[in-house]
């Protein structure tokens, strides 16, 4: 009993304490119904979608025909499918590319239009159009203007005397042609970001930057910068995520071709759910794809927090 | 004089008022009655092509013919083909009427029994119209429709056969005959290339998946025409295979355009179309916007063959759709489905789908038909490669239920010997990829 408190007191103190633990209790009893709504809703598309596809990977399933427990042998065979492996490595690049340029760029972009200059409005608001479009839409005129023969990109090279390029239609160049719709697509989503980022930077530290004879790349490189980092890495982030699941553009502009030049994950997948009706390995492909995005995800976090820690 | 009880009096009351529907059925069982299914609805399910176009168009004749409601939808094939699937694996599809993509599905609906056998339904006098004649289909459309177990789960509506679309003002510029091997196409497209000009001698299909019915062409050539064996082994890896594999190679690098490993069907009638290619192999059904002066620069400049012949054979690929009844549906609808088929694959919409040029019908009694076609805006010489390519088709992919998947493999295979991959090679190794997945199937089956 601690100093100084009497038996009766410290009775009531115990006794309030057990109040305290009932009227919790009770407060559980009668309001933890209010949850039953939400977790049912978490159960039925979160909860109860993956554990299905995790049973069905784990099945020998053909749309059309009976389903048989095989265990883990859509894993096994994952990992001797050479075009599994392709797909990923193929998913890591185009997803590398079509970060890192749409960042660059769009923190270029956002460095220029964070100026003042005549009609500024006007060109931001051209600018920002590409993001508005439909990809699918976007993906059909890229298409049109891919044709080696027809397209006017082409013709636009002839113009300068540039011998034409395969674009979309040569297995060397597909992915950087893919990757230049995204950036095309995608670049103001990251000058937006890194423009909101510019306007709430205070502007003591240029000042006295200024004062201390900084030159304008110094004052970017170490007050810009890191003051950005925050907005850039939202800005990664975004991108990233956007990048691996990239899907509409690809499968409408090359299906995955010519071969399998351009077939990520993604299209890996939809094409064995979707095409070949292999519903148990197609399960086996999304359990292993979420892992890798998870880590990927653990792994930019990881990275964020890091850099965090530098920059303070 | 016995009294009538009001529960005999009751019974005899029942019974009259029960006496039309009874005579109905009685009459139903007998002769054929167009109006038999009234008030009925039914949905179609199609593929979005011409044909599909000109059924949904006329499909008021049908409503006011037989009482039936329909609701059609043509949805683009690629989409359609996944569509169906799920909804038969779903167990409750939401159309009566599917058209199948013989070629592609086939198998796979034959397996699961998605469809119901039109056999008996042909043989019920009932239920088949006396003028439905089912002697007019072709013998090669009406097997393309028959499972191997002999159920014929569709009925042939379109055969597809792929022909050689020549342009005569190159080919007359050039003085140059029409091959008649392949190895004398590959000549003539060689000579009539000129990369420097933008013309070339040949395009087809490039893309993986497509281009596998271009090389399947080469193949029905040789002696071994198919691609699987008697016991379905698969055989892509043979020397004939090779053989119309290099002829493939050599096609697609020495005489069509630059980058034409990504193209399909509708690249290549683009660049036909503007005439920027002296040749072109593929499906009957491109005649109808090639001869259109709106959209092509060789309207009426072009030509019509039978594919050439092969070192051993003479066959032109054959593909095809029927139309399927679901068997999920309840008997009346499937009742209207039957009246569906028959309306829609009747000799007046058959003898529509050739003289538009949407496709070669799976009837023939079009092709006797001599005042349609003398009045046709297509030219005799398409009408004639019709009637010739009939008598030499043979299917242009395996029936087998993976063929997706068999087209994915052995195209990215085709795909890169364009790029200048050695073709054994390539050949073995999509055949080796695709052997374990081809035998597991037939396990299956």
């Amino acid at each position: 009993m601690p100093e100084g408190v009497t038996s009766a007191q410290a009775a009531a103190l115990s006794g309030a304490a057990a109040d305290k633990a009932r009227r919790k209790r009770a407060y559980a009893r009668h309001y933890w119904p209010f949850v039953v709504p939400a977790a049912v809703v978490v159960v039925a598309v979160i909860v109860f979608p993956w554990a299905f596809t995790l049973w069905m990977s784990l099945q020998e399933w053909q749309l059309g025909s009976g389903r048989s427990f095989v265990g883990l042998a859509n894993y096994e065979r994952l990992l001797t499918d050479a075009r599994f492996h392709d797909s990923i490595w193929r998913t890591l690049y185009f997803t590398a590319l079509a970060v890192i340029i749409p960042v660059v760029l769009g923190i270029a972009a956002a460095m220029a239009f964070n100026r003042k200059f005549p009609l500024r409005g006007l060109a931001r608001t051209i600018f920002i159009l590409p993001m508005m479009a439909t990809p699918v839409a976007v993906a059909l005129v890229w298409t049109m203007m891919f044709h080696p023969q027809l397209g006017v990109l082409n013709w636009i090279l002839s113009q300068f005397g540039i011998p034409p390029s395969m674009w979309v239609y040569d297995q060397s160049t597909v992915i950087p042609t893919l990757v230049l719709v995204e950036v095309w697509h995608w670049t103001p989503l990251v000058m937006l970001l890194v423009l909101g980022g510019l306007a709430s930077l205070p502007v003591d530290p240029y000042e006295a930057a200024k004062i201390d004879g900084a030159t304008s790349w110094q004052a970017f490189r170490y007050i810009t910068l890191p003051l950005l980092a925050p907005f850039i890495m939202v800005a990664v982030i975004i991108r990233t995520i956007d990048a691996l699941k990239a899907f509409d553009t690809i499968y409408v502009i090359t299906q995955g071709g010519p071969g399998t030049a351009s077939e990520t994950i993604n299209i890996f997948l939809y094409l064995n759910a979707f095409a070949y009706y292999n519903m148990g390995y197609a399960s086996a492909v999304v359990v292993v794809f979420f892992t890798l995005i998870i880590g990927l995800a653990l792994l930019l976090l990881w990275s964020r927090e890091r850099f965090k820690d530098n920059v303070r | 004089m016995s009294q009538i009880t009001r529960r005999q009096a009751l019974t005899a009351g029942a019974g009259l008022l029960a006496a039309p529907a009874l005579v109905q059925q009685v009459d139903a069982q007998g002769a054929f009655n167009w109006r038999r299914f009234a008030g009925e609805r039914i949905e179609v399910s199609l593929t979005a092509n011409p044909r599909s176009q000109i059924l949904i168009q006329n499909q008021r004749e049908f409503e006011e013919l037989t009482g039936i409601r329909v609701g059609s939808e043509a949805i683009p094939e690629q989409q359609h083909r996944q569509k169906f699937v799920i909804e038969f694996a779903s167990g409750r599809p939401s159309f009566d009427v599917i058209g199948i993509s013989l070629h592609v599905n086939k198998r796979q609906v034959g397996r699961a029994r998605w469809t119901v056998d039109l056999k008996p339904m042909i043989a019920d006098a009932s239920l088949t119209a006396p003028d439905f004649d089912f002697a007019d289909f072709g013998a090669g459309a009406v097997a393309f429709s028959t499972q191997a177990d002999g159920r014929m789960d569709t009925l042939p509506e379109f055969t597809d056969y792929f022909i050689l679309y020549y342009n005569k003002e190159i080919f007359a510029r050039a003085n140059a005959r029409i091959p008649e091997t392949y190895d004398e196409m590959y000549e003539t497209a060689k000579r009539l290339t000129d990369a420097r000009a933008g013309q070339f001698g040949f395009v087809g299909r490039g893309v993986r998946n497509a281009n596998v019915v271009l090389y399947t062409s080469f193949l029905l050539g040789t002696a071994q025409r198919d691609c699987v064996d008697a016991n379905m082994r698969l055989i892509t890896d043979t020397p004939d295979a090779v053989w119309a594999g290099e002829m493939y190679k050599k096609l697609m690098r020495d005489a069509a355009p630059p980058g034409v490993a990504g193209f399909n069907w509708n690249e290549s009638q683009t660049t036909f179309a503007q005439g920027r290619a002296a040749m072109w192999l593929d499906g009957v059904g491109f005649a109808a916007p090639l001869e259109d002066g709106t959209r092509s620069r060789v309207a009426g400049k072009v030509g019509y063959a039978v594919v050439p012949r092969g070192p051993a054979n003479h066959h032109c690929a054959l593909f095809g759709t029927g139309f399927g009844i679901s068997a999920a549906s309840s008997e009346r609808k499937r009742g209207a489905a039957w009246f569906y088929n028959q309306w829609a694959i009747n000799k007046t919409n058959q003898l529509r789908f050739l003289t538009s040029g949407a496709g070669s019908p799976a009837r023939q009694s079009p092709f006797r038909n001599e005042e349609a076609i003398r009045t046709s805006r297509f030219g005799q010489d398409f009408f004639t490669t019709l009637i010739e390519s009939a008598r030499i088709a043979r299917p242009g992919l395996p029936e087998i239920v993976p063929v997706t998947e068999f087209r994915d493999t052995l195209g990215a295979a085709l795909t890169n010997t364009i790029g200048g991959a050695d073709v054994a090679t390539e050949l073995r190794r999509a055949t080796e990829a695709f052997r374990p997945i081809l035998e597991q199937s037939e396990r299956a089956t």
